[in-house]
């Protein structure tokens, strides 16, 4: 019952959405506010359902229940509760109920809270989240369907993939997911405004808050989801320039970019077109990144599935979405007014480099990450890897850096070229100061990119504190707090990348049990090789003790082999400490009794994480600053009447 | 300045800047397309030693040897029209084994050898590195006996 009840939420769900959609159409053609009246609960009651059927679909995982295909070949009775769990998303069919559940979701939250924009435009975007979710539930529905039976019922599931069988499947997918189709609203507010021709200053200060809340999410699920890899797939790296991790970051660039010119447009009134086109450009990211990941032309971790009707019908809706949004855009953005002028030294100049830099690396990125597809079409077998993307993204994102310095520290509309100069002496002479130092340090040992990247990382990092300079620290807005942390953590994450590929130190052994092994100022006197078991796995276990100039700690690296589906995974041994991260991987037995070894020392490499949780942390604080504001406004309002 | 001819400044910055990005993507591009190879094609094209490259095919039965420090091995890589020596260094990938299909991320040195600074093996029974779809390693050996 469990099932069907679910896919009868969906349904309804579907229908819902419908109704939505030509409850909005109809009603805004023909002026008609009963029927407008109806646009917001349906909304509503949409974003209930679809958490409905999400939520029966997690107790059909949780119940193990065998008679549902996606259960029996997804799940298995003996894996632990977290991994019951959050394998509800660990599987293609789930993913989607999960991306129709935020669509869904993220309608409601609009329907619900967005009080600011005007009720026609209001109404358009709902209009136009309804239409896009529509695609998805068809595609749910008619190729995904999560609550299909299986008869007769199987004994027990295949399993989950070991890779995915850890805590960061309960948080990373979520949360990305959150900020992915987050986008879907300012998707949908880029269509409304089209629609009734209102691209001004106040739709982009409602706007606002919805990209900053989805910029969020997604900054947090692509951390999460880098610091998962670097520490399951035993590989010590942090980035893989994988598609699936492209399709993830392509969204986010968009999306910054847009949090950046929607800024422009909500406090000068100038980029107008643009913002709306980045608006729709960062969901089509959005969806190209599932086309590509759900198609099955490309084999990661994160393709679950192949199969190639699926491929086809989310290209149609690719083409059916970003198609029909430029056609929108191209008939009516002439009707947009041009927006405010500003000068050529001036904060909005700035943000439009900033812009410029984001979708050039957006460009180039999509290129590298569409070409061997294309390439393969003509019949031609071609990767396309990190070589191309360190060398086309790491130089761009440099400029964007210093950009991103030297922004805040402009005035709007209108600036002397003298008086910017002078604030940013300070920066340059600490990134003189800076250059000197590391070239005397370590000059000819590192990499000229990671050499950069430390100086601009520094100096980036002082300058970005500038905004705060001489001010009244408690009068001082939280969104600016805000930008300020975003910033800094731009340069702490920089500092963070250039400090591993700069100063990494790696060792590989074949090492007997009693063997002693120095490495970068530590010593790992392995102790042992012994046999345990966990709940659904077994694994071999080296203990290691190991210190550096203090109290010895003892680490455990393992090899781990499932029995569903029959599999063995590295657990990596990592201990942290506030200058790195000691990364310790098991290899096999080989010749001689001895065990093969692979020890990291990465010096500052949390702070690669850490820089991406304050820059999300920043963007928190500049969304509640803005709500705040806006609370206060209206509070002080009523005060006066 | 009046307010037209900042625009077209912009413009033109703009203009620039997309056109140096696409000037860099396609030079980059050029040199990275040719970056997977088949034995078979380092055979054909050649590859000058030290460029980064992947190499892709099966891993010859019987070839495979480890170095007395335990943490080195050799291999032969072969894809059926041709076969190249290959060596790493590290911990290989669980499913890293003879007769079976790699994908090698390293450059050749000027003997002739891979150096092979990781290697891409299958994650589990059902992932296979996309550039070797379609081989499997009989069809590659028959192929190699054929070829001789």
């Amino acid at each position: 019952m469990i099932a069907e009840t679910g896919l009868a939420a969906l349904w309804l769900a579907a229908s819902l959405a419908l109704l939505q959609l030509v409850l909005a159409f109809v009603g805004l053609k023909g002026n008609k506010p009963d029927l407008l009246a109806a646009v917001r609960p349906a909304a509503v009651a949409q974003g209930v359902l679809t958490a409905i059927a999400f939520a029966l679909l997690i107790t059909l995982f949780m119940r193990s229940d065998m008679s549902v295909l996606l259960v029996a070949t997804n799940s298995h009775s003996a894996k632990p509760w977290l991994y019951k769990f959050a394998g509800t998303w660990g599987n293609h069919e789930g993913s989607m109920l999960l991306w129709v559940t935020v669509m869904g979701v993220a309608g409601a939250a609009v329907a619900l809270f967005e009080r600011a924009l005007r009720r026609d435009t209001h109404m358009a975007t709902l209009g136009g989240q309804a239409a896009i979710s529509l695609g998805f539930y068809a595609f749910l529905l008619f190729s995904s369907n999560p609550f299909a039976r299986i008869d007769p019922a199987p004994a027990d599931g295949q399993g989950l993939n070991p890779l995915l069988q850890d805590p960061g499947l309960a948080f990373h997918p979520p949360t990305l997911y959150l900020g992915y189709v987050g986008l879907s609203v300012a998707f949908s507010f880029a269509i409304g405004a089209l629609l009734t021709r209102q691209v001004d200053a106040s739709f982009a200060r409602a706007m606002r808050p919805w990209v900053l809340g989805a910029w969020v999410l997604l900054t947090l699920g692509i951390t999460a989801g880098s610091y998962w890899a670097y520490y399951e797939l035993g590989w010590g790296g942090w980035w893989f320039w994988d598609p699936v991790e492209n399709a993830s970051l392509m969204p986010w660039l968009a999306a910054t970019a847009l949090l950046h010119s929607v800024t422009v447009l909500a406090t000068r009134d100038a980029l107008r077109a643009w913002t709306v086109m980045l608006a729709v450009v960062a969901f089509s990211m959005s969806m190209v990144g599932t086309f590509l990941v759900r198609s099955g032309i490309l084999t990661s971790v994160h393709a679950f599935a192949v199969d190639p009707t699926r491929g086809s019908f989310i290209l149609g809706l690719l083409a059916l979405y970003i198609g029909g949004a430029l056609a929108l855009f191209g008939w009516r953005i002439g009707a947009v007014r041009e927006g405010a002028p500003f000068e050529l030294v001036s904060r909005e100049t700035m943000l439009v480099i900033n812009n410029l830099l984001l979708t050039v690396i957006l460009g180039l990125v999509l290129i590298g990450t569409l070409y061997p597809l294309m390439t393969e079409a003509f019949g031609h077998k071609v990767s396309v890897g990190a070589p191309y993307f360190d060398r086309i993204a790491g130089p761009i994102a440099l400029a964007l850096m210093i950009a991103m310095a030297a922004g805040p520290l402009v005035r709007w509309r209108k600036d002397q070229t003298r008086a910017v100069t002078k604030r940013l002496l300070i920066p340059l002479g600490i990134a003189l100061l800076l250059s000197s130092l590391v070239s005397a340090l370590a000059w000819g040992r590192i990499g000229i990119l990671p050499f950069l990247g430390l100086v601009i990382a520094g100096s980036v990092g002082v300058a970005s504190l500038a905004p705060l300079w001489k001010r009244n620290l408690r009068r001082t807005p939280l969104f600016t707090y805000g930008m300020v942390i975003a910033h800094l953590g731009c340069a702490v994450s920089l500092g963070g990348m250039a400090s591993d590929s700069a100063f990494t130190v790696e060792k590989l052994v074949a090492a007997r049990p009693g063997d002693t092994i120095q490495t970068a100022g530590w010593q790992l006197r392995f102790l042992q090789i012994q046999p345990i078991a966990g709940d659904n796995w077994t694994a071999l276990q080296a203990d290691m003790e190991v210190r550096r100039n203090g109290a010895p700690v003892t680490i455990h690296p393992q090899s781990r082999f499932f029995a569903s589906p029959p599999t063995s995974t590295s657990e990596a041994a990592l201990l942290t400490r506030w200058d790195g991260q000691l990364y310790v991987v098991l290899g096999e037995e080989v010749e001689g009794g001895r065990w093969q070894l692979r020890i990291w020392w990465k010096p500052f490499v949390t702070l690669i994480w850490l820089g991406g949780i304050m820059i999300a942390l920043g963007g928190a604080l500049a969304l509640l600053g803005r709500e705040r504001r806006g609370w206060l406004m209206k509070w002080r309002a009523r005060a006066a009447a | 300045m009046k307010a037209k001819h900042q625009r077209l400044i912009l413009a033109l910055v703009a203009l620039a800047a997309l056109i140096g990005a696409g000037l860099l993507a396609a030079s980059a591009l050029k040199d990275e397309a040719a970056y997977f190879y088949a034995p078979g094609d380092v055979k054909a094209k050649g590859v000058e030693p030290g460029k980064a490259i992947r190499l892709g095919g099966m891993v010859v039965k019987g070839s495979l040897k480890r170095a007395a420090d335990g943490v080195t091995m050799f291999f032969d890589v072969t894809d059926g029209k041709a076969t190249v020596p290959a060596t790493f260094s590290g911990i290989a990938p669980d499913l890293f084994k003879e007769g079976s299909g790699v994908v090698a991320e390293g450059s050749f040195d000027a003997k002739g050898t891979f150096i092979a600074t990781n290697l891409l093996a299958k994650h589990d029974e059902r992932y296979m590195p996309r550039e070797l779809e379609g081989m499997s390693y009989n069809e590659t050996t028959r192929q190699l006996q054929v070829d001789q």
